[in-house]
């Protein structure tokens, strides 16, 4: 979905302003939702990938005008809500302190074996397609239709455009290759655009297709 | 109201609001079974102290002293940075960067907050915002001058935006006037801001002394 997330190249938010000495949270309420969103992310009731979408699909005023962590808030209700945990449809237990830490410290890869051969090597010049998916994806707008190289094969992955199923419906998490392509600050911001910048974007064998 | 005297989050009336949404949340939760307190605190805790920007300086400081290491770190940086005790949510799959006099790497997700949570913590709320994420991938030297950055014309800057589970960690060149330093006096110099590739490693003056 085109969604007001995917801001790559606007140039309407201004200055970046560092913060000095900036705390981890700026209030305790965001520690309590990072802490919330993590709990109840291994509960199993949805993935990373409908986490995400939740967030994307939040209205663009409320989005846009929200801070990074009740954003996070605003899509954790609305995952609550569909999840069926709180009306006894998707039975689940706390977990502990140790469990949690356990989860938190172990490596769940997103790594994932196939029988197919990558289509594309380092080297190979791809174009990203001329995409808009209707739902969860995670390629930038910015790259649609252009023309880059691959510069590094990650290996094949979980994707996350059929893995962000809707919630309650069983995930699909069949691999696809994933790669990561430059493309030149030119070609995507046009000639007047600094010639020494480059933009390596992680994309997924779906998103790409052959370019000579 | 003379309660706000009692807590560090007394802003204006959104933060007050969010406080007590969250925390009627929390309490709905935790009635019912699905979390647990005393695991949130443990969140809390590992997030503020545990986890930070210390782990990465630590890798870099190692990569700039041990030869050896920084060729592992460049080629597999996930296994390598786990031999030092470093993994985990958001780290699953690390890739590290090397700066050199031609390549300034700098890394960005545009599409929200990627971000290698085992080697550098959270992310700074900068690097969340819009301004951040629209600015990095179209005018990154503007974005190093607004962190008061100046690169060499000559330098070409390349930017990595994490739209997937792969977690950059930039290895910042290292300062001029450091020979002999060990690898803990020189994690000193390493910042965070140079781990993102938004600053530079810190010179020997501004060493900081702990």
């Amino acid at each position: 979905m085109n969604g007001v997330h995917d801001v790559g190249g606007m140039q309407c938010f201004g200055a970046v302003r560092p913060e000095p000495d900036e705390p981890v949270f700026h209030a305790e309420w965001e520690g309590r939702v990072l802490a919330l969103t993590l709990a109840t992310g291994a509960l199993g009731a949805w993935n990373i990938d409908q986490s995400r979408s939740a967030r994307e699909s939040l209205p663009p005023a409320v989005y846009l005008s929200s801070s990074y962590y009740r954003i996070w808030f605003e899509a954790l209700e609305g995952l609550l809500g569909r999840s069926g945990l709180l009306d006894g449809g998707f039975a689940a237990r706390a977990r502990t302190w140790p469990e949690m830490k356990s989860a938190l410290d172990a490596s769940n890869s997103f790594a994932r074996e196939t029988d197919s051969p990558p289509q594309f090597a380092v080297g190979d010049r791809v174009r990203a397609r001329m995409i808009h998916p209707a739902g969860h994806t995670r390629l930038p707008r910015f790259v649609r239709g252009q023309v880059g190289t691959i510069v590094l094969v990650h290996g094949s992955q979980v994707f996350p455009d059929r893995d962000a199923v809707p919630i309650g419906e069983p995930a699909d998490q069949t691999p696809e290759w994933i790669y990561a392509v430059e493309f030149s600050g030119t070609d995507l911001w046009g000639p007047d655009s600094d010639p020494t910048v480059t933009v390596c974007v992680d994309a997924w064998e779906p998103y790409l297709e052959a370019a000579s | 109201m003379a309660d706000d005297h009692d807590h560090d989050h007394s802003g204006g009336s959104e933060l007050s609001e969010m406080d007590a949404r969250v925390r009627a949340l929390e309490t709905l939760l935790t009635e019912r079974g699905l979390v647990d307190p005393a695991a949130l605190d443990g969140i809390v805790e590992t997030y503020e102290h545990e986890i930070g920007p210390h782990r990465g300086a630590q890798v870099v400081a190692r990569a700039w002293t041990d030869p050896d290491f920084r060729e592992w770190l460049v080629r597999d940086a996930t296994t390598a940075v786990a031999s030092m005790g470093y993994g985990g949510r958001a780290g699953e799959h690390l890739i590290a960067l090397a700066n050199t006099p031609e390549v300034h790497n700098m890394v960005v997700c545009t599409l929200c907050s990627c971000y290698p949570w085992p080697v550098l913590g959270l992310p700074p709320v900068w690097y969340k915002t819009p301004a951040y994420r629209a600015k990095a991938v179209r005018d990154p030297r503007g974005v190093l001058a607004d962190f008061g950055v100046t690169l060499p014309d000559s330098t070409r800057i390349r930017v990595w935006d994490s739209t997937s589970e792969q977690r950059y960690l930039v290895v910042p060149m290292r300062p001029d006037d450091t020979e002999g330093w060990d690898a803990e006096r020189l994690a000193t110099l390493v910042t965070r801001d140079s781990m993102i590739g938004t600053g530079l490693a810190s010179a020997p003056s501004q060493e900081t002394v702990s």
